[in-house]
Formats: C-alpha cells, sequence, structure tokens
C-alpha cells in the first residue's frame, strides 16, 4: 500500500528463530519432584521485512508475537535461529556488540504509555536519553535543538519537554514514546501494541502519526497487534501467529481476501461486523491451548474444523501456496478449498 | 413510599420502560469543591432490549452503570436525578433495600474476569452462594440451578467443572463463568461493563454471541457498556453516544452507525479503521476529551468540533429530535438556522 522505492532491498531477515523459556517448578516442587519444563514461545519463525515498508505480526494473545518483537530488538535472546539487519548478524549478544551500527537501527515503541515512561523524569531527559546514549550530539545546544525538533515532528509543542509524563493523556504519551524512539535516529522501529491502550479516536491520530513518520523518514516498521482491522490499514505484508508458528504469510490483500489457513479465516470471521451487513458467522469454539502443554502435530488441530489424523500427528511445514505461505496439511492436500 | 403510590406506579408498568435514569448528575467531592462527571444524563432502556452505552475512556458510561446498580464509591455521590427501575425509584433505597435488588433484580458484569471471581472458592460454591442469596432454594437445588447455569453458558462437561477453581479455567471460560454468575437470580437487567474487553477477538465473538441468545432467550435487558463500537454493532439494539459526562446521541443501532449526526460520533466512526477500506490515512478527531478539571458550562466536543459555531462555547446543547435519533448538537436545535440545513447537506 505505501510506496516502496527499493522492493527488493531486504531490511531485516529472521530464519528460523526459536525462544524457549524454562518455566522451574520452584524449591518446593523441586523437592516433590517437578521437572523443570519448557515454553515453546517462539518456534521456527522466518521472515523478511523489506526496505520501507510494514510488516505486521497478528495473533490472539500468548501466541509468541511480542516475543518476537522483542528477540528482534534483544531484549530476550535467541534460542536458536538467525536474526540479520541489513545483511548483518545480530543473533547472539556478541554479534549485536560486534555490529553495534546495525543494532542502533532499531527502536522499539511500547504497548503501554504509563508504563514505558520514567514518571520521575521529564519529557526533555527521556528524549534526550538515546542521543546521549548513542553520542549522536556532541553538545547540549545540540540535544536541546534535537528534543524540540522531535517533539514538533510527534505533534507536540517544544515547552511540553519541561513537564512530566503524568501531566500527559494516553496519547500524547505514546508520542513521547514515538518521540524517544527516534531520538536514536533509528530506520527500523519495533512497534509492539501501541494503540491498543488508546481510545479509538487517538488511536486514529497515532496512527496518522506512524504512516507520515514512515513516509518522510523512509521509516521500516514491524508492528505487533492483535487488531486485525489496524493491520490491514498500516501494513504491506502480514504473518498470522499461532502458539509461537507462524501459519500463514502474505501480502495484505491476499491475506484478508483470500485466506488461506483455517486459524485466519477464524479470526477474521470474529472481528465484529461494523458496517452491519448480516454477516453470518461461523464461531469456532475453544481457546488457545497452553503453551506449556501444546497439542500434537498442528497445533490448532483441537479448533481446526478441518483436521485429521495427520494433522494430530504430524507438524505442518510450510510451503507456499499461490500468494500466501501457509503451514496447513488440509491446504497441501488441497482439502481445504481455496 | 406509600402503598397506594406503589400501586398506582405498578399499573403503569406496561407502558414504562424498565429503567429510566432521568437527568443524573454525578460528582465527586473534592478539597477543591465538587467535580462534575456526569452532568445530565438521561436514558431509558426497554424490558428485553440490549442498549450499548459507548464512549472513550472518561466519558462516564462506567459511571452511569455503577449509579444505577448503586455502587457508586465516595467520593463519588448522586447529586441530583432520578433512577427508576420497574416504576420504583431506587436512587434513595438503603444499603439493605439495594441489596435485595442488586443480583436479584439487577445484576453486574464486570470487565475483568479474573478479578471478579474469588480465587480461594471453587466456582461451584460462588454460584451456590450467590444463588442461595436469593432464592429460597437448598443446597442440593442450588447445585444443581449452578450446573444448569454453567451448561447454559457453554462450560462444557459443567457437572464436574463446578468444583473448579477460577484459575484453572481459560480467560474466556472465566467471563463464561462470570456471565453464569450474573444470571443466578434470573436478573431483569444486566449491566455489562466492558465484558469482552479484556478477551481475544475469537473468544470476545463467543462471548457476544452467548451473552445475546441469553438475554433473548430469557427476556432480560442488558446495559452494554463499551468503547468498542464493533461490539455495540454486534450485539446492541439501540446505542447511546456518551462524551464528557454527558449523552451527545441516541437511536437505534443502524442508524447511527451508518448515519451518525453528532460531529462526535461521525468523528468516531470516521477514527475506526475497517478492513477492505483502503485509505491513506484515518479521519482523526484532533485533541483529546476534557479532563474533569477543564471541563466548562459549555458543549464539551466544541473545542474539537469542526463543525463549531460561537453559540457552541456558550451553554450545552438541549436535545434535538433528528429522524429516529436525539442529538445534543446546535446544528439541529438553532430554529431556522443555516447550519442546520449545512448538516443535512
Amino acid at each position: 500500500m505505501s510506496a516502496e522505492p527499493a522492493q527488493d532491498a531486504v531490511k531485516l531477515r529472521a530464519e528460523g528463530l526459536q525462544c524457549y523459556f524454562t518455566a522451574g517448578p520452584g524449591l518446593i516442587g523441586r523437592l516433590a519432584g517437578g521437572r523443570t519444563r519448557t515454553v515453546r514461545a517462539v518456534e521456527d519463525v522466518s521472515f523478511d521485512i523489506r526496505q520501507g515498508e510494514t510488516f505486521s505480526l497478528v495473533g490472539e494473545s500468548g501466541c509468541g508475537k511480542s516475543t518476537v518483537a522483542r528477540l528482534i530488538v534483544g531484549l530476550y535472546g535467541l534460542s536458536k535461529g538467525r536474526l540479520t539487519v541489513e545483511g548483518k548478524d545480530l543473533s547472539t549478544a556478541e554479534a549485536r556488540r560486534r555490529n553495534a551500527a546495525e543494532q542502533a537501527q532499531l527502536q522499539m515503541i511500547f504497548q503501554d504509555p504509563y508504563a514505558s515512561l520514567n514518571p520521575r523524569m521529564r519529557v526533555r531527559n527521556i528524549i534526550a536519553e538515546p542521543i546521549r546514549f548513542l553520542g549522536l550530539a556532541k553538545d547540549e545546544k545540540e540535544i536541546s535543538g534535537r528534543i524540540d525538533m522531535l517533539l514538533r515532528q510527534v505533534g507536540l509543542a517544544p515547552s511540553d519537554g519541561a513537564r512530566f509524563p503524568h501531566e500527559f493523556s494516553g496519547g500524547q504519551r505514546q508520542r513521547i514514546s514515538i518521540a524517544r524512539a527516534l531520538a536514536g535516529e533509528p530506520s527500523f522501529l519495533i512497534c509492539d501494541e501501541p494503540t491498543s491502550a488508546l481510545d479509538v479516536s487517538v488511536q486514529a491520530q497515532i496512527l496518522n502519526l506512524m504512516k507520515k513518520l514512515q513516509a518522510e523518514l523512509g521509516l521500516t516498521y514491524l508492528l505487533i497487534s492483535h487488531n486485525l482491522a489496524v493491520v490491514y490499514h498500516m501494513s504491506a505484508r502480514v504473518g498470522v501467529m499461532y502458539l509461537g508458528r507462524i501459519v500463514e504469510q502474505a501480502d495484505t490483500r491476499t491475506l484478508f481476501n483470500a485466506p488461506r489457513h483455517p486459524y485466519t479465516r477464524m479470526l477474521l470471521d470474529a472481528v465484529p461486523d461494523l458496517a452491519m451487513t448480516g454477516r453470518r458467522r461461523i464461531p469456532i469454539a475453544g481457546d488457545v491451548p497452553s503453551p506449556l502443554n501444546p497439542p500434537s502435530g498442528c497445533t490448532f488441530h483441537p479448533r481446526c474444523p478441518f483436521a485429521n489424523a495427520r494433522c494430530k500427528a504430524e507438524v505442518p511445514r510450510t510451503h507456499r501456496a499461490g500468494d500466501t505461505v501457509v503451514a496447513c496439511h488440509g491446504v497441501e492436500e488441497g482439502r481445504i478449498p481455496a | 413510599m406509600a402503598a397506594s403510590q406503589d400501586a398506582a406506579s405498578r399499573d403503569k408498568v406496561a407502558a414504562q420502560p424498565l429503567l429510566e435514569v432521568r437527568d443524573i448528575r454525578i460528582e465527586f467531592a473534592t478539597r477543591h469543591g465538587p467535580l462534575l462527571a456526569i452532568d445530565g444524563v438521561s436514558m431509558t432502556i426497554e424490558a428485553g432490549e440490549i442498549v450499548g452505552v459507548v464512549g472513550e475512556s472518561g466519558a462516564g458510561k462506567s459511571l452511569t452503570g455503577s449509579a444505577i446498580i448503586g455502587l457508586l464509591d465516595p467520593p463519588g455521590y448522586l447529586a441530583s436525578g432520578e433512577i427508576v427501575f420497574d416504576g420504583r425509584r431506587i436512587d434513595r433505597l438503603s444499603r439493605k433495600e439495594m441489596r435485595t435488588i442488586r443480583g436479584r433484580q439487577i445484576s453486574m458484569i464486570f470487565q475483568d474476569p479474573l478479578t471478579s471471581l474469588d480465587p480461594l472458592f471453587s466456582i461451584g460454591d460462588q454460584l451456590c452462594e450467590t444463588i442461595r442469596a436469593h432464592l429460597p432454594l437448598s443446597r442440593k437445588q442450588a447445585r444443581n440451578k449452578a450446573v444448569a447455569l454453567l451448561d447454559a453458558v457453554g462450560v462444557p462437561a459443567a457437572a464436574e467443572r463446578i468444583d473448579h477453581f477460577p484459575h484453572q479455567f481459560s480467560g474466556g471460560m472465566r467471563q463464561r463463568v462470570v456471565i453464569a454468575l450474573a444470571l443466578c437470580a434470573d436478573p431483569r437487567l444486566i449491566i455489562a461493563d466492558e465484558p469482552t474487553t479484556a478477551l481475544d477477538v475469537s473468544v470476545q465473538a463467543q462471548v457476544i454471541t452467548l451473552l445475546k441468545s441469553l438475554c433473548r432467550e430469557r427476556g432480560t435487558s442488558v446495559m452494554l457498556v463499551t468503547h468498542d463500537m464493533g461490539v455495540i454493532a454486534e450485539a446492541a439494539d439501540r446505542v447511546v453516544v456518551m462524551y464528557a459526562g454527558r449523552v451527545v446521541e441516541t437511536g437505534p443501532v443502524a442508524d447511527v452507525i451508518h448515519d451518525a449526526r453528532h460531529p462526535y460520533t461521525q468523528g468516531l466512526m470516521g477514527a475506526i479503521p475497517s478492513i477492505g477500506d483502503d485509505v491513506e490515512s484515518l479521519a482523526q478527531i484532533n485533541g483529546a476529551m476534557p479532563r474533569l478539571t477543564e471541563r466548562q458550562h459549555n458543549c464539551a466536543f466544541s473545542n474539537r468540533c469542526p463543525k463549531a459555531m460561537p453559540v457552541c462555547f456558550s451553554a450545552p446543547p438541549e436535545f434535538a429530535t433528528v429522524g429516529s435519533r436525539q442529538v445534543a448538537c446546535y446544528l439541529y436545535t438553532r430554529p431556522e438556522g443555516t447550519h442546520a440545513q449545512e448538516a443535512e447537506a
């Protein structure tokens, strides 16, 4: 949807990302013979994000989409897999130090603007932190000028810099978060549910701001969201996650017009019908299973109307079906009509 | 209240709505004097009707719900106005009298299903306690009713699950349990305060469908408080749009959604991204809702309104009838103003 100057320039490549967490039984649990369990938060996730585009990950809570965001910025370490930004390896902490210039290209916007700003710091200092840390300005005067410019860029006044976060509304705080992210002069923003804590009228302001900044600064976005309408509005390509895996990946129009995976169809079907077309919905029963004890085979099989014995036994591999990359036995075998 | 008056009011029941909120004002006492949070809200809910109350955070929608069920926490208090339920004024009842209505006649579903269940008791205990508090049933009968309720809200294997504790249920299942709790005493009105906000979309769809079908079957009225227009479109018959402590527009859901009249509702509808709608940027309402301390004696939306006129800054507008809707906006109240025509265009 957005203009793509260099279509093939891959900004970020994720290959087989894996992130396991261990859930220990605790002292008493250990004495009682409990064993450490592994949560497979992210399993074999691969995607490319091209220069200047918005790639979105959607899914229900617990599907691992935020974990992917944190893996990319380096807040969590990869258990396995390879992550490159502009061809430079960022898979390990050591590699991130070696390729500090690429690491500095990444900045993150968090979901909750009430928790992600230090309440005891003035807005100026919040925004100055990345500039100081990365050594992007030579003196305080330059920092000050840069802060004023950033505040204007996100729609606030330079005088707002002297105030504290609690003096701002949720939408304004999210603008401060964006200004802080931009202060590091990044080319890639990872936005983890940037508007889900905001009211719709404010959400529209932030989404519009994000699009404006993308056009002005040529930013690349990874957008994490559970809101399919926001994803449709913002992104060029979308990956749908379920229990740690990407089950379907396609460009936005293809995914929304011709979803292939039964889970994607179910998600789209569950979106409230604002236009009130009287569309009949096929509600699918069940909840997301616990990632501590995921179902065998295709993890979606207990909720899937098309599941058979193979789905219960064998993990589906991703394959190309038309313009879509999908992981589903039914689609591969042609059991599920396009 | 005199018995004769009670009888007289009962005669009028057929013609009366189940719930009538008349011009209520809710204030918060502060050191700097009272702050007006709800300023003259009126609404009616008919028997069997699902009324959606929508607005941004801080618009006063939950506060209105709490006032109806008599759960306004100090320093908030009802400064004026009347709440009439089934022909009887309930806003002046003593706490004891209110307890015979709360849970029995009017019940509530809260947003967060985890905090509205006690983690230390099995859901069976919690259901039976509520049932026996309101209905003259034995333990055994209450338990049977609880199982039937869990069955009705779609908890699988209800007879076994009844002895489980809240943490053993998923978010969607917990919200079903909370709905079962609300239905315990067959209430006539349920106030559902953001019942699906904490849930994922796939589960949200299940819960809305369930709530809607249960209330249709039982003829229960619902006041559905939410910030999500999508939920309203799916479930409600009528919608009340609130902004900064006042009602700005009310009418049948389809009319309000497809053809909003108040500039705020119009802005709100334009700000919602929708699938299949290829727009480069969303219509946005600039600014934010005035805070409690910033509210003035004017149309609260005037400082954000693209169609604001001088009169908008002078006093709050009265309601005007526009087709099937009531709209509080000077665009429609000015007798022969040019703006009224402009708005029609």
